[in-house]
C-alpha cells in the first residue's frame, strides 16, 4: 500500500488546478504587460485570479493581492517592508515566535544585522503562544508582529484574531505566515485585523513556484525583486499567469469545500492519534485540539526519527521527521525544541500530514506499521535498553495524556 | 541522486550482526541521546581473533548502516586488523556517505576502538600503543 502522508511538505496538483494550468498554457500564455490582444487576454486571466484570491481571504480589494514566487518570498517581502518602511518613523523593534518557518526567522536575523531588535517569543508547551506574552512584548517602537497562523511541523493554531485585535489597538502592523493554513482553515483578513499575510500555492493543491502576499492598502511594500512595473511596481518579473491562475482555482476549491474537508481530515487525524497513544513512552506534540486538521506529530522515546521514516518508506508510507538527521544542521527541529520538547524526544519524532485523499484503511495501515517499526528499532537501541533498565531517565511519561 | 547509496540502504534494511553477546570479552559504547546516536559493540575474542561481533545502535539510517558494515569488516579478523579499521574504510565499503553523515562512520570506528580498549583492560593484556589514552571523538 502506498500512503502519502507528507502534505505539509507539498500536496499533489488537483485536477481543477491542472486543467486550469494547461488551459492557460495554451490560451493565456501572453505577457500581461503587452498591449496587444494576446497580452490583454492574459491580463484578464490575471485579474480574475487576483479577484478569486481576494475573495477567498475577504480582502477589501483585489489590488491588495500581490503574486510572488512562493511563501518564502512573501514572508521576506512582508518583513522587510514593515521594518525598512517604518525605520524612518523611529520603529526598530519586531516580534515573532521562535517556532516560525525559517523564511521568517532568517529574515529576522537579516534585519537584526540592519540594527533592528527582534523579540522571539516561545510558545507554551502545547505550541500556542500566550496572547498576553504578545501584548507584553509590544513597545512604543515596535514596527511589526509576525506570528504564523498554524505551525508546519506540529500543527498548533495560533490565536490570530486575538493577536490581530491587540496589534490594531496598539497600532502595530500584524503579519501572519499562513502557508499551512490557507485553504485548510477559515481566513478573514478584515475580521482578524491581519495587515499582511503569506500563502504558497503548492500547499493547497496548486502548482509550485507561485505564492501570494496580501498587503492591506496603505502599507508601503519594499521590493525584493527590482526591474519592472509588474504587481503595482512591487514585484518585478514577467508574471507567471498559468501558475497563478491554477493556484487561484486551487485556493478557491479548497475554500469552497473547507468545512467538509476539515471534518473528514480531522476524523482521520484523530483516528491516527487514537491509534498511536497505546505506544508507551511516546507523545503527541502540539495542542491535541487547536491543531491543523491533518497534522499528527509524534515523538517516540529511545528511537531516532530518520530510521523510522526510512523504514516506513519501505512499507510505502511517506512522512517526515524532526530529527537532526533529516535536517541540514546537527540539531533536531527548532520548532519542537522551541516549544520545550526534550531534545531526546525531538530526535525521535515523526510528522504525518494528512489530506482529503487519505482513507481510514490507510490510517490503520500507518498505525500498524508505526507500532512495528518502533518496536523493531527499540529492540536494537542501546538507549531504549538503558531506559528500560533505569540507567537513563525517561523524558516522556509512560502514557501520554493519561 | 538519492541521499544514500544502494549499499547503505542494503545494510540499513538488512543490518548484519545486530544483537548482544552475553559473555562478550569486550564492550564499547559511544555517543549519547542528546546527539541522537549511540552505538554499542560487543566482541568475542579467541586466539587474538574476533570470532564474533554484535551491535546495537540508536540512530539514523546511516548510523545503523555504518554499524553493520563496521562489524562485517572486523568479523573473523585479527585484533591487529580490527585496530586498523578507519571510518574511511567503512565509508568506502558503503560506496560513500553524504558529507553530513560522515560522523556516523567516525562513531562506528570509535565504538569498535572502545570495545577493544575494554577487551585489553579486562583481559589484562598490554594496551596497544594506538589505544592508549583513547577518547571517542563525537561525545
Amino acid at each position: 500500500m502506498r500512503v502519502y502522508a507528507d502534505n505539509a511538505a507539498t500536496t499533489y496538483l488537483s485536477k481543477t488546478a491542472r486543467d486550469k494550468l494547461i488551459q492557460c498554457l495554451d490560451e493565456f500564455n501572453g505577457n500581461p504587460n503587452s498591449l496587444h490582444s494576446d497580452g490583454q487576454r492574459t491580463q484578464e486571466a490575471l485579474d480574475e485570479a487576483r479577484a478569486i484570491v481576494a475573495g477567498c481571504i475577504n480582502a477589501a480589494r483585489p489590488n491588495e493581492i500581490y503574486f510572488t514566487s512562493g511563501g518564502s518570498e512573501a514572508d521576506n517581502q512582508a518583513l522587510l517592508s514593515a521594518a525598512r518602511g517604518l525605520k524612518a518613523k523611529g520603529k526598530k523593534h519586531l516580534i515573532t515566535l521562535n517556532i516560525e518557518h525559517h523564511a521568517i526567522l532568517h529574515t529576522m536575523r537579516k534585519l537584526e544585522g540592519e540594527g533592528f531588535e527582534v523579540t522571539y517569543l516561545a510558545p507554551q508547551s502545547n505550541g500556542i503562544v500566550d496572547v498576553k506574552d504578545v501584548e507584553d512584548a509590544i513597545r512604543d517602537d515596535t514596527a511589526l508582529v509576525s506570528i504564523m497562523f498554524a505551525n508546519n511541523e506540529m500543527g498548533a493554531i495560533q490565536p490570530i484574531p486575538e493577536i490581530g485585535a491587540i496589534c490594531k489597538a496598539r497600532k502595530v502592523l500584524f503579519h501572519t505566515d499562513s502557508v499551512q493554513a490557507a485553504a485548510h482553515l477559515p481566513i478573514d483578513v478584515q475580521a482578524m485585523n491581519i495587515d499582511m499575510l503569506s500563502m504558497s500555492g503548492h500547499k493547497f493543491h496548486g502548482p509550485k513556484g507561485v505564492g501570494i502576499l496580501y498587503a492591506r492598502n496603505g502599507i508601503k511594500l519594499v521590493n525584493v525583486i527590482e526591474g519592472g512595473a509588474q504587481e503595482r511596481g512591487k514585484r518585478a518579473g514577467t508574471v507567471n499567469v498559468p501558475g497563478i491562475a491554477a493556484m487561484a482555482v486551487a485556493l478557491k476549491e479548497g475554500c469552497d469545500n473547507m468545512e467538509e474537508n476539515m471534518n473528514k481530515v480531522r476524523a482521520l487525524r484523530d483516528r491516527l492519534i487514537e491509534g498511536l497513544r497505546d505506544i508507551p513512552y511516546s507523545q503527541l506534540n502540539g495542542d491535541p485540539v487547536k491543531r491543523l486538521p491533518g497534522n499528527v506529530n509524534w515523538s517516540f522515546e529511545g528511537v531516532e526519527g530518520e530510521s523510522l521514516l526510512l523504514h516506513l518508506d519501505m512499507y510505502g508510507i511517506e512522512c517526515s521527521s524532526g530529527s537532526a538527521c533529516t535536517s541540514e544542521s546537527l540539531d533536531p527541529s527548532h520548532v519542537l525544541l522551541g516549544m520545550g520538547v526534550p531534545i531526546e524526544a525531538a530526535h525521535g519524532s515523526l510528522r504525518f500530514s494528512l489530506d482529503i485523499d487519505n482513507t481510514e484503511e490507510q490510517i490503520d495501515y500507518i498505525i500498524e506499521k508505526v507500532h512495528q517499526v518502533v518496536e523493531l528499532y527499540r529492540g536494537m537501541s542501546p538507549y531504549w535498553e538503558d531506559l528500560l533498565t533505569g540507567k537513563r531517565e525517561h523524558c516522556i511519561p509512560e502514557y501520554w495524556n493519561k | 541522486m538519492s541521499l544514500y547509496t544502494d549499499k547503505v540502504m542494503d545494510h540499513f534494511e538488512h543490518p548484519r550482526n545486530v544483537g548482544v553477546i552475553e559473555d562478550a570479552d569486550g564492550v564499547g559504547e559511544v555517543g549519547n541521546p542528546v546527539c541522537g546516536d549511540i552505538m554499542k559493540m560487543y566482541l568475542k575474542v579467541e586466539d587474538d581473533k574476533i570470532v564474533d561481533v554484535k551491535f546495537k545502535t540508536f540512530g539514523c539510517g546511516s548510523a545503523i548502516a555504518t554499524s553493520s558494515m563496521a562489524t562485517e569488516l572486523i568479523k573473523g579478523k585479527s585484533l591487529d586488523e580490527a585496530l586498523e579499521l578507519t571510518n574511511k574504510a567503512v565509508v568506502d565499503a558503503l560506496d560513500g556517505l553524504p558529507a553530513r553523515k560522515i560522523h556516523c562512520s567516525v562513531l562506528a570506528e570509535d565504538a569498535i576502538k572502545a570495545a577493544l580498549v575494554d577487551y585489553y583492560t579486562r583481559s589484562g593484556r598490554e594496551m596497544p600503543e594506538s589505544l592508549v589514552g583513547f577518547e571517542p571523538r563525537e561525545d
